[in-house]
């Protein structure tokens, strides 16, 4: 199982490196969006995919069984989500906001920070 | 004790909302001014705690390490959370007279008040995936105080900085998640001994790089530094200047606790790839500032080169070079704010900021041709000024080591920073104003006149004193280091002293 995540994994890194090396914003966005999801998939992995117990303490306070599932990259991943979400959004706007300055979204062509020799 | 290591993070935040919340009105302004202040006091007391004790840990929530979030200072993170106070109290105030009502009422100083939280916040964590959450935070705020004002210049500036720092962030995720996945624990301190441990040095050192390339970005070394250039001269003047002292200067911290921390099994691969970027940016970064005519994109070149001599230090790894990069860290941050605050001054009374455009600051405004000296003449490294220390001791340190050729890249960039600090004053001081204008500092209304004098003044006068007296400031760096390449203090203060 954990080698299936890990393929998808790096099956949605390699389609979000093709689409970042595209010179549209929108495209690498969308690049960027599949790249957060492979590596949230990845840490999942990397925390191994146990079917077990939920982590809980009982009542008793007994110690669970060996197969508890481990809650840590979850937690982790619960956040890089939110975080990626927030950034994805302002990304997203920003996109917007340069599509109504420039009037494209071909990043080569956004000059005006850099503008080129001979202008 | 955690108290002590809690109230420098917590006040910018709390200051931010009290901005947010008064924003727009001058109390809103003034706001970040007081918290600014509260923060510079918090700070003095880190480090006289940190100057007292040594490293002073604390647990959040009281959850022990390494199962908790743990908050450290040593003299490195302890230095480093004052001198972001510091800075961040001269831009609150330098701001006051930049920002406008409209950027204000956008929330300015909220975005600013957070942007230093996230910092100190990314300077005391001692978990690693805390860490990137405060990268985060800074980030985030970053961005916003980027786009602020939404000219065209800074919404290019602003796609380019954007895009670049969150495949970064992706990066470092990825890392930290894969890390956890191979030794089972975030808590740098706990992260040591694991990585030691770990039967798979190889998979460890995989690890390593792909943070090395993370912070890399960060830190803006060659070759990934290309979205610094293309967005630091975008901005508000303030921004810039907080985001040239503070931002890279994360990246740069993050380094070196990770890499004198944590990744110390194969120094022989890994610090020899630093040692190289780091020649490399200091080359690159200089002569990119040769190229260029523009007063704020010649300064952020500077930074990058600059950045190069710390990486230097971390590179050659040895108590004096290790040192010499925490002064350097150090010293920088000051003397590179101040570059760019004066740089504003100079855009306000000339207009412009193209060096070609402007020119007779030297005969109108006398006192702002003798403050842009101080910080330049230190960036280049002349003595006395506190550059000058920064500079010997890397070179020392590389003489030490027989390495020629880095003693020689490094004191060919000094060189170079001259050219380009001449440049600078030839064109936008010496020379007369192309058009015959006088811009003199009596121009400026009198509140705004010493809100932008007094902070430049008084980083000014930090930069003399660390010159002038530089055995105090050495002999903390030394400690520093010290705690750097032998960090069992720093361990026993987080994981107790029964798992030394």
């Amino acid at each position: 199982m954990e080698t299936l995540v890990a393929c998808l994994a790096g099956f949605l890194v390699s389609m979000a490196i093709w689409l970042m090396l595209s010179g549209n914003l929108m495209r690498f966005l969308f690049g960027l969006l599949l790249l957060s999801n492979g590596v949230n998939l990845a840490i999942l992995a990397a925390g191994r995919l146990t079917p077990g117990a939920p982590p809980l303490l009982g009542t008793s306070g007994a110690l669970p069984p060996d197969t508890m599932a481990n809650a840590l990259p979850q937690a982790l991943l619960l956040t890089a989500i939110v975080i990626g979400f927030g950034l994805f959004a302002f990304a997203l706007a920003l996109t917007i906001r340069a599509y109504r300055s420039f009037g494209h979204l071909e990043v080569d062509r956004m000059r005006s920070a850099e503008p080129a020799e001979d202008s | 004790m955690s108290w002590v290591l809690a109230l420098p993070i917590l006040i910018p935040f709390v200051t931010a909302v009290l901005a947010f919340l008064l924003r727009g009105s001058r109390m809103g302004d003034l706001a970040s001014v007081a918290g600014a202040v509260v923060s510079l006091a918090a700070a003095v007391l880190l480090v006289a705690v940190v100057l007292d004790r040594g490293v002073v840990a604390g647990q959040v929530g009281g959850w022990q390490a390494p199962y908790g979030i743990t908050l450290v200072a040593d003299h490195l993170s302890a230095a480093m959370v004052l001198i972001t106070a510091i800075i961040g109290l001269a831009v609150a105030v330098w701001s006051l007279a930049e920002i406008g009502p409209e950027s204000s009422r956008l929330g300015y100083h909220a975005l600013f008040q957070s942007l230093l939280g996230g910092v100190t916040g990314a300077f005391l964590t001692g978990d690693l995936f805390n860490l990137y959450v405060w990268f985060e935070v800074l980030l985030i705020s970053s961005f916003g105080l980027l786009v602020i004002g939404g000219r065209k210049q800074a919404i290019d500036g602003a796609v380019k900085y954007v895009t670049l720092n969150l495949i970064a962030t992706v990066l470092f995720l990825a890392g930290a998640g894969l890390l956890y996945g191979a030794t089972g624990t975030l808590n740098m301190a706990d992260l040591r001994g694991a990585v030691a441990a770990s039967p798979d040095q190889g998979l460890m050192t995989l690890i390593a790089m792909m943070l090395m390339v993370a912070f890399g970005m960060k830190a803006a070394v060659f070759p990934l530094f290309f979205w610094l250039p293309a967005s630091y001269h975008t901005p508000h003047y303030a921004v810039s200047a907080v985001f040239a002292g503070l931002l890279t200067k994360v990246g740069v911290y993050a380094l070196m606790r990770v890499f004198t921390l944590i990744f110390v099994g194969d120094i022989g691969y890994t610090h020899e790839i630093l040692l190289w970027v780091s020649l490399l940016t200091m080359l690159t970064g200089v002569l990119g500032a040769a190229a260029q005519s523009d007063f704020r994109k010649i300064l952020s070149f500077h930074i990058i080169s600059q950045i190069g001599y710390m990486v230097l230090g971390l590179a050659l790894m040895t108590p004096l070079a290790v040192m010499g990069a925490v002064f350097y860290l150090l010293h920088h941050i000051i003397v590179k704010t101040n570059l760019f605050l004066i740089a504003g001054v100079s855009r306000r009374l000339t207009g412009s900021s193209d060096l070609y455009a402007i020119g007779g600051l030297y005969r109108s405004a006398p006192l702002l041709a003798a403050l842009f000296i101080i910080p330049a003449f230190s960036l280049a490294g002349f003595p006395p000024l506190s550059g000058f220390w920064a500079k010997f001791v890397i070179v020392r340190a590389s003489l030490d080591l027989g390495e020629w050729l880095v003693a020689g890249v490094a004191l060919l960039v000094g060189l170079l920073t001259i050219f380009s600090m001449t440049k600078i004053w030839a064109e936008a001081f010496w020379k007369a104003h192309p058009e015959g204008r006088q811009p003199a500092l009596a121009d400026l209304p009198p509140s705004a006149r010493w809100q932008m004098m007094v902070p430049i003044i008084a980083l000014a006068v930090m930069t003399v004193a660390i010159g002038a007296f530089p055995s105090a400031f050495l002999d903390f760096a030394t400690k520093g280091a010290e705690q750097l390449l032998d960090p069992a203090a720093y361990v026993a203060a987080v994981l107790g002293e029964a798992r030394r």
